[in-house]
């Protein structure tokens, strides 16, 4: 088992590859009571063109099954995977999202018991045609649940005006008619596709001790045979780098309007530092322009125009990424005209000063600082960074490194006319002018 | 167990130490807590956002979150809430603590600072709040208030309480309500500002790893506060309905929204109280539930089907995601397993299920900072105190003869549906 530690945060990381390629990673804090774990693959309902394990041809399953398969592997002959982890103490849970699927449990008293049924759980599918259909009515009520959610459908409306083919742009859950064609057969093919240990990885934060913890995973895994696999063939149409849509509106049942601005990514082919460097400079450069220190904030917010709801973020992996800034307002045309400008104009001339990327820098190191309070940051960011063959304690050393002009060229890169677009939520009584 | 709290009652205030090395940030908790009533419910949840955008020597919020910026993120943050009948208005600061930085002069003296700074310093103008700030202001709380409304699961849940508790002050919204906002001046909400200073009962916490001589010094030297007579809690009176009452809204939704409101006559901190908790995990709070297994589990009918407590009123509030036409069936089955609890219809598993994972919940609560004060404070609020190792002792000498006997007292009380336009 191989160990780094990290002086300054006064952390330790213990790390193994298992014969059969599964990554364990083990972080111990021992003044937390609880014990948080997590074991993920990476597939996420972006995966929908794949060759399946032990064919030659690529096939394409329905939207949401990423989804519905994490919602079926609870579902065992025995009963319900949560009644086990409820009489151990602990409560478990998973989710979807584009790239991954997380299957979790915390717990404060015996996590030997509750590792092993997490473990136990995530290698043994069990689908039959009866528990696939009772899934759909549940799934179904999920799926309208986020369809009458303003601020979903905000954030979906936006990346489908920026992807015109690639995945991302259909909904995590999929839809109730795309749910209807799911079987048993498409949830074993996905699993054993994607389920195999070399595609997954198992991260355990809290008062553990490592060596007895890598033992227990070890011996876990040498009670199961795992044919060594070839790396996971998937497929993704080419997306053009511009836009589908340059604007589009909905109009649902609300009174406050709501705007996002969506900034499409173009250079998606990033990895590892690289990625980091460029998700870091994007960030520190919206931070800039709109965090609260900002003098666009400032008149944004005096002019009425955003409120306490605005939000900004950019993320990016490996075929796609995007930067969303939005919120509440009251002008949604006047919002979106102003900040498309301001990105506009700031691609072609950065105005960001060291004195601004300093302070930036500064708030990131104690924001990653108070991070590291949260076991579940620590292992899902952890996790997420490693699909993307980076490291998450470089962050903050990689962050130190940005120069202005990183900065200048992410912007640059990012904030083309032809790469932005804007969605809107307007209450009913506005009806939509295109 | 871990969590050790010292408490000084000095200066007006309470003053809570908690001395951990768990966190890589010190987490400071102010709370100010009065009567929640109708004619200034408005007024003070506009408040701490008015102190939070200018003070003498932070005048623009770009100014104040500049500073912070620099003192490594410091996180300072303003909210409004309500336990039983008291609203309660929160400031926080979250900073770093420095042995964890490469080279910082020591930030938590900064971190009283900035908290005595919004509280003592506001930026005041011709004797009043600046009237440009108090304008955004305004225009912010209407729009957060209407927003909440948008969000269909929050505005059911509030829709309940405010049909359930008609003519109750819990009936408020801790935000107010959108038409007050118009009617507040720079005059009223500088008598409110003062009221909350000099009256209100103020608790202060700290969590982190902290030297508590010292914290005991910078409060005298940073939150010297007027002494002051403690409120007595309001007692949360209410008529019972002679049948339970029945409200249906309809919006442009597709899915229809089933809340409905118990009363439970038990308060946090009476005998019955754990007992009570026990029954609600039993019943919706936890994936082993009742509600988890007989709507979604059993007949597909939810995505969400759950049920939480309003500790200081006495309520168990149950909410679920349902389609229009099945929302009836929904219903019965949720009062169904109620009746269930109440026959003694509760088996050892779930005993000992709901035993381990309230406890398990607990622990997890105390792994947070946050969630520290927010335990600490909900004793604090009833006054009723009891130690994390007093809470498990009770936990573990429930009997089901206890459970049976607290569901005996929960009555439906309202029915709160919003629902499609196009069906039902």
């Amino acid at each position: 088992m191989q160990k780094k530690i990290f002086d300054q945060l006064q952390e330790e990381l213990f790390f193994e590859e298992l014969e059969n390629g599964l990554s364990v990673y083990i972080l111990p804090k021992p003044e937390f009571s609880k014990t948080y774990a997590t074991f993920t693959t990476k597939y996420g309902s972006i995966d929908d063109q794949f060759i399946p394990l032990g064919e030659k041809e690529f096939t394409k399953v329905p939207d949401g099954i990423a989804h519905f398969l994490e919602h079926k592997m609870f579902e065992k002959e025995d009963g319900d995977v949560f009644q086990k982890f409820s009489e151990n103490g602990a409560s478990a849970n998973a989710f979807t999202s584009f790239t991954r699927t997380a299957y979790l449990f915390s717990s404060t008293s015996n996590v030997s018991e509750n590792l092993d049924t997490l473990i136990d759980f995530v290698q043994s599918p069990y689908f039959t045609e009866e528990t696939v259909e009772k899934e759909k009515g549940i799934i179904g009520q999920e799926i309208t649940m986020y369809d009458d959610n303003a601020d979903w459908r905000l954030y979906f409306g936006t990346i489908q005006n920026m992807y015109h083919v690639h995945p991302v742009r259909v909904d995590i859950a999929g839809t109730i008619d795309s749910i209807t064609d799911i079987t048993k057969d498409h949830l074993y093919q996905c699993y054993n596709t994607f389920y195999h240990p070399s595609n997954m990885v198992l991260f355990i934060v809290g008062s553990v001790n490592p060596e007895e913890i890598i033992e227990q995973v070890k011996n876990s895994q040498k009670r199961r045979e795992f044919e060594p696999q070839a790396p996971i063939k998937r497929h993704f149409e080419d997306e053009p780098s511009s836009v589908a849509k340059k604007h589009h509106q909905l109009n649902m049942d609300v009174q406050v309007p709501k705007c996002m601005i969506g900034l499409k990514a173009s250079n998606v082919n990033l990895k590892g530092n690289e990625l980091l460097r460029r998700e870091l400079a994007v960030n520190t450069a919206l931070d800039v322009l709109f965090g609260k220190t900002s003098k666009h904030y400032t008149k944004l917010y005096e002019e009425g125009l955003i409120d306490d709801s605005f939000t900004f973020d950019f993320s990016q992996e490996l075929g796609y990424g995007f930067a969303l800034l939005g919120g509440s307002t009251r002008d949604p045309d006047k919002l979106s005209e102003t900040v498309k400008a301001i990105l506009i104009e700031e691609a072609e001339q950065s105005s960001i000063t060291e004195e601004q990327i300093e302070s930036v820098k500064k708030k990131n190191i104690g924001g990653f600082l108070r991070s590291l309070n949260s076991p579940e940051f620590i292992a899902n960011q952890f996790t997420r960074y490693t699909f993307n063959e980076m490291d998450l304690f470089d962050a903050v050393p990689t962050l130190e490194t940005l120069t202005k002009e990183d900065i200048a060229l992410a912007l640059s890169d990012l904030a083309q006319p032809e790469h932005i677009t804007s969605f809107y939520i307007l209450p009913k009584e506005e009806e939509a002018v295109e | 167990m871990r969590i050790e709290p010292k408490t000084i009652k000095k200066q007006g205030i309470s003053i809570h130490t908690i001395k951990t090395k768990q966190f890589k940030t010190n987490q400071l908790v102010i709370k100010f807590r009065a009567p929640l009533q109708k004619n200034d419910v408005t007024a003070r949840a506009l408040l701490p956002y008015i102190l939070q955008s200018g003070t003498q020597k932070w005048p623009t919020t770009a100014s104040f979150r500049t500073y912070l910026d620099n003192l490594y993120g410091a996180n300072a943050q303003v909210d409004v809430s309500k336990k039983g009948e008291s609203h309660i208005i929160s400031f926080s600061v979250d900073i770093a603590n420095e042995q964890f930085l490469k080279d910082s002069s020591p930030l938590t003296e900064e971190a009283f600072n900035v908290l005595a700074e919004m509280l003592f310093n506001p930026l005041i103008e011709n004797g009043a709040f600046s009237a440009k700030i108090v304008d955004q202001e305004k225009r912010s709380l209407k729009q957060r208030l209407e927003a909440a409304r948008d969000d269909k699961m929050r505005y059911a849940s509030q829709r309940l309480i405010e049909e359930m508790c008609k003519g109750e002050p819990f009936a408020l919204h801790p935000h107010g309500s959108v038409e007050e906002v118009d009617a507040i001046t720079s005059e009223k909400l500088f008598s409110v500002y003062k009221k909350m200073m000099n009256e209100d009962t103020v608790d202060f916490y700290i969590v982190g790893d902290i030297n508590e001589k010292e914290i005991e010094d910078l409060c005298e030297k940073y939150l010297s506060f007027a002494q002051r007579d403690s409120i007595a809690g309001e007692a949360a009176n209410f008529s019972p309905k002679e049948k339970p009452k029945r409200i249906v809204e309809k919006q442009s939704i597709k899915q229809g929204k089933l809340n409905m409101g118990f009363r439970t006559e038990t308060h946090y901190g009476e005998k019955e109280y754990i007992p009570l908790v026990m029954m609600n995990g039993i019943l919706g709070g936890f994936p082993h539930s009742k509600l988890f297994i007989n709507v979604r589990e059993k007949e597909s009918l939810a995505y969400y089907a759950a049920s939480r407590m309003e500790s200081h009123k006495g309520l168990i509030l149950i909410m679920s995601g349902v389609d229009p036409g099945k929302i009836d069936r929904a219903a019965e089955i949720i009062l169904e397993q109620l009746k269930a609890i109440q026959k003694g219809d509760i088996s050892s598993k779930e005993l000992n299920q709901t035993r381990a994972v309230m406890k398990n919940q607990m622990l997890e609560t105390l792994d947070s900072a946050r969630g520290i004060i927010e335990v600490l404070y909900q004793g604090d609020v009833s006054g009723s105190i009891f130690t994390i190792n007093e809470w498990f002792e009770k936990v573990d000498k429930v009997t089901k003869d206890d459970i049976v006997a607290v569901s005996q007292k929960v009555k439906l009380d309202t029915t709160y549906i919003l629902t499609g336009k196009e069906e039902a």
